[in-house]
């Protein structure tokens, strides 16, 4: 696995989703991961960056989400911050709970657990939320 | 080139929506919310999604599924999908939506279960 790191800055619209989740795929292709650990990274990415733009920043255009990705040796390693108000992922309920099973929403953070073998959150003490998501090799 | 590429063709009294590409938050998911609306003020409740040609779906297309589902129900018809990716069904499983979709591996099987 090469070591390397990518960094990225979105402006919080969905159309600018597609196009970070296609950068962050092509460079965790360069970074020599296996295709199935590829499909849940890119899952994973994707699903931060949508809450982070969606739920944290309100889609405010003029607040950002900045990702960085990071190829170790034995780990892949993602961070996705936003400038939104924070964020208790304790709210959110199990979306797999039969009470929960038909909601439209609610499933990205759930995603995110069950590809990624870490996913924590933090709030900076300048404001804004930290989502830091570890996949291991 | 459209995120997601639906065809439609009709099977009898069901309508088959051939689909292509991925159904993701954005173009993706407001393309199968308004097929699906479309359909419904058409009067076609009886709807057969064929999702071979998706590769990819993130929660959002997940939800536009459920919320497809529960729309056709609303209106008394049925929604059924076909030919499921590996990776599309492992998505359903972990969500435990394959609990709720009816799922077949071939049309012949998807359409004979529609009543």
């Amino acid at each position: 696995m090469t070591e390397q790191t990518s960094r990225l800055v979105l402006p919080s619209h969905i159309e600018a989703v597609t196009d970070a989740a296609a950068a962050a795929t092509d460079f965790v292709q360069s970074c020599g991961v296996a295709e199935e650990a590829a499909f849940g990274i890119d899952m994973a990415v994707r699903e931060a960056i949508t809450n982070a733009m969606v739920h944290g920043n309100k889609e405010d255009e003029a607040k950002t989400v900045e990702v960085t990705l990071n190829c170790l040796e034995n780990a892949f390693e993602i961070e996705v911050k936003d400038q939104g108000e924070g964020f208790d992922p304790t709210s959110v309920p199990d979306p797999t709970d039969p009470a929960n099973i038909m909601k439209t929403s609610g499933r990205g953070i759930f995603l995110m657990r069950s590809f990624m073998d870490e996913v924590q959150w933090s709030m900076r003490p300048e404001g804004g939320t930290t989502v830091r998501m570890v996949k291991k090799f | 080139m459209a995120e997601l590429n639906i065809r439609e063709r009709q099977a009898g009294d069901i309508t088959v929506l051939d689909m292509d590409g991925r159904i993701t938050i954005g173009e993706g998911s407001v393309a199968l919310r308004s097929a699906i609306r479309r359909l419904l003020e058409e009067g076609k409740k009886n709807i057969l999604l064929n999702l071979a040609g998706v590769g990819y779906i993130d929660s959002s297309g997940i939800g536009e599924l459920v919320s497809s589902y529960t729309a056709i129900n609303k209106e008394g018809g049925q929604l059924k999908l076909l030919s499921l990716t590996q990776k599309l069904r492992d998505l359903l499983t972990i969500t435990k939506l394959l609990t709720v979709f009816d799922a077949y591996d071939t049309e012949s099987d998807a359409l004979s279960n529609f009543s």
